[in-house]
């Protein structure tokens, strides 16, 4: 017996359809309900259907809204039935986002249902200390990337008599290439702030701000539900004390995810970092003692309180516990969210839950504009923080891109500080300067006119950077520079003294070739190329060829390749 | 319109200037140098200051956009899937490289970092709907079911 039908519409089904097959089976289904949850992390199938029955729940993968999927999915039929992989099921251990996906987002019945406000009600019946405690115990470390233990911090907090003291949560996800933040908000908006609530009572904090990135309007929608049934259900009102909640929405500013910058934007101001200490604990928003806290490092404490540390820290590994969430994305089969143990191996995450094919990945970028390469060598370093600081990577927010074999690591790094110098806020000159140089230097490269010179600059001048910027975006900056340096300095070498690119990503460094064997002289390349560089006889002018693979595309016998620019 | 008329639930102080600023924009579409006097008034503060919290963040605009905006992700996933590609396919298409607007006011094209919608790249959003997986056709054919629609209105 079907009970109901469930289709994700978090964004990146909506993204993929997802809208189309809710609108479609609502019309055409009746004799069921159907609503719309989140994400269960499985992006690469989107559309997602699930048909929960009496006894258990069926998956369909790919959904189009037309009538032969509907039956299919009423019947519970097998095309399109998504079976999970058994090498993610025994990888993956499901806590945080154990209810993403699952259930209706802005339904709070279905949240208390599930188990949901009971960790808020058990800390109520502690002791703030307690609770802080308890957190302390359980080995929580800040999940927005600088991995401070989350209940130091609220002891700080706890410990100042003021009036008003302030809570922010950081959903700024500035990582261009992470969404695990996002799909939480969307996902599970209550479990958030049920963090956040257990950390006012754990800490005296009168108000709480939650400040979302302007990109996510869909997370801002869930969250901004769930408060109203907060306030209207009077689950703000902690052992009598009522918490203040706001929703801020972020205006495009990278920066802004540094705390003190956060603290600068919420009070209405240029978003600038500024020096610490004093740290926001002495003097945050309007210079009342502040704690800023990651979504997902929120989304943890409910685990936390009902299991209790003691579980709670059985998972992981010495210095990391519990689990972290990463958004895989990038050159593999499988994209999507995952939740895994710390300890867990980036080889695992990569080739057994991401599916990548062993030989086809050259590294992975974690932590985004911040981090750092790993190379496929390395695939067998545990995931937890102090691990991937040797490495010269970082754990990061959970952004997890696969590179393949195919893409150039030196354009890669040109990639990150070409965002990472527009972004700085300009008040440092290293940061400001030092970050332009660096990617005069890479663009010098990937064009082909750097020489050993240029590499010796990047080598000095990166670490000079670091030392020299006040807030974790200047200090972080050079990192993508630096460790593919250390991992894929051939690739440089390549690039300057060879002037090739290896991975024939790099455009003024490759030509088009034309196999005339092969060709079959469809014309389809004449008629396609945007710029004409493709003559009548078939043969094109390296001169306006753009390089932008159209004709690669339309051929229908693959007679066209990028090959390595010949010379004069 | 005089802003004033939206800002009527937002407290004058001045930590809501940017939650100004997002409502203004969101109703006219940009932030006009009118709208930016009657701001810094509504606020208190000198037009300088207003000016300087606009041009700080990605988000405001100072010029009229088109009437579909397109955002090209530029994001870590997106870019090694391609997308530069994708603005070179929007070039094409609209006569118009990030950042400007076409002469006829129906399209405007932006780089954004990150969408949040890694796993199906390349994406772009047009008004904040977003297409994922993008092709060269795929491209085409949406911008020119916009284009249809803009003429129809
Ligand atoms: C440039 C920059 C960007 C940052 N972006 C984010 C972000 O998007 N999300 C986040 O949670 N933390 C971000 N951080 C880290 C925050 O400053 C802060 O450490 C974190 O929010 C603390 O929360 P946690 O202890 O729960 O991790 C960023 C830091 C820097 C320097
Ligand atoms: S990188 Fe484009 S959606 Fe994330």
């Amino acid at each position: 017996m079907i009970k109901r039908i469930k289709v994700g519409t978090a964004s990146c089904g909506i993204a993929a359809g997802a809208d189309e097959v809710y609108d479609y089976l609502s019309k055409n289904v009746t004799d069921h309900d159907v609503v719309e949850v989140g994400c269960i992390g499985h992006c690469y199938a989107e559309p997602l259907v699930e048909v929960e029955t009496e006894d258990r729940s069926y998956f369909f993968e790919n959904v189009e809204p037309t009538e032969e999927d509907l039956k299919n999915i009423l019947d519970v039929g097998e095309e399109k039935r998504l079976t999970f992989r058994k090498e993610r099921k025994d990888k993956e251990l499901l806590k945080v986002s154990r209810l993403a996906g699952r259930i209706v987002p802005t339904s709070l019945q279905e949240y208390k249902e599930n188990g949901g406000y009971q960790a808020l009600e058990k800390a109520l019946e502690m002791d703030p200390d307690n609770v802080v405690e308890e957190v302390k115990n359980s080995g929580l470390r800040g999940r927005g990337g600088g991995g401070f233990p989350t209940g130091i911090k609220w002891g700080l907090l706890a410990a100042k008599e003021d009036e008003t003291k302030i809570l922010i949560c950081n959903a700024d996800e500035g990582d261009p290439g992470a969404f695990m933040d996002k799909s939480l908000m969307e996902c599970v908006p209550h479990q958030v702030m049920e963090g956040m609530l257990i950390a006012a009572h754990a800490t005296g904090a009168s108000e709480v701000f939650i400040y979302v990135r302007a990109e996510y309007p869909r997370a801002i929608e869930h969250l901004t539900t769930a408060i109203d049934q907060i306030i209207e259900n009077k689950i703000n009102v902690l052992n009598g004390k009522e918490i203040g909640i706001q929703v801020k929405e972020g205006a495009g500013a990278f920066v802004c995810g540094e705390e003190t910058a956060m603290i600068h934007s919420l009070e209405g101001k240029r978003g600038m970092p500024r020096f610490r200490p004093p740290y926001p604990t002495d003097d945050g928003y309007k210079g009342h003692p502040t704690v800023i806290n990651n979504v997902e490092s929120y989304a943890n404490v409910p685990v936390i309180i009902s299991e209790g540390a003691d579980e709670y820290s059985k998972v992981g590994t010495e210095g990391s516990k519990g689990t972290k969430l990463f958004a895989l994305a990038g050159d593999l089969e499988y994209t999507g969210i995952v939740e895994v143990p710390m300890g867990i191996t980036i080889g695992e995450i990569v080739y057994d839950i991401g599916g990548a094919e062993k030989g086809s990945v050259k590294a992975v970028q974690i932590g985004g504009p911040s981090g750092g390469c790993i190379p496929a060598k390395h695939f067998d370093t545990p995931v937890d923080y102090d691990s991937l600081n040797s490495l010269g990577a970082i754990m990061g927010s959970g952004g997890l891109i696969v590179i393949g074999n195919n893409r150039c690591m030196v354009e890669t790094a040109r990639y990150f500080l070409d965002f990472t110098a527009r972004e700085s806020c300009g008040k440092c000159t290293f940061c400001r300067v030092g970050n332009m140089r660096l990617l005069e230097t890479l663009e010098r490269i990937t064009k082909g006119n750097g020489t050993q010179a240029d590499i010796d600059l990047l080598e000095d001048l990166g670490p000079k950077i670091v030392d020299g910027s006040l807030c974790g975006l200047g200090q972080t900056a050079p990192n993508p520079v630096l460790s593919t340096l250390r991992f894929f300095k051939d690739e440089y070498k390549a690039h300057v003294e060879d002037k090739v690119c290896p991975a024939l990503v790099c455009n003024d460094l490759v030509e088009i070739e034309i196999d005339h064997d092969t060709c079959i002289e469809c014309m389809a390349c004449v008629k396609t190329c945007p710029v004409d560089a493709i003559s009548d006889d078939i043969e094109v002018d390296v001169d306006t060829c753009t390089r932008c693979n159209s004709c690669i595309e339309v051929c229908p016998v693959d007679a066209i390749s990028r090959i390595p620019l010949r010379g004069e | 319109m005089p802003v004033a008329t939206y800002l009527k639930e937002i407290d004058k102080d001045s930590s809501n200037l940017i939650k100004a600023l997002q409502t203004v924009q969101k109703h006219e579409g940009f932030i006009s140098d009118e709208n930016l006097k009657e701001l810094a008034e509504y606020f208190s503060m000198p037009p300088v200051e207003v000016e300087g919290v606009v041009s700080f963040y990605a988000q405001f605009k100072r010029s009229k956009p088109g009437q579909f905006i397109i955002s090209v992700c530029d994001g870590t996933a997106c870019h090694i899937k391609g997308s530069d590609l994708v603005k070179n396919w929007i070039t094409e298409e609209t006569g118009i490289e990030s950042g400007e607007t076409d002469d006829e006011g129906v399209f405007s094209v932006e780089t954004v970092a990150c969408l949040g919608c890694c796993s199906l790249a390349p994406v772009m959003a047009v008004n904040g709907k977003v297409h994922g997986n993008l092709s060269r056709k795929k491209v085409q054919k949406t911008l020119r079911q916009y284009r249809e629609e803009a003429h129809n209105d």
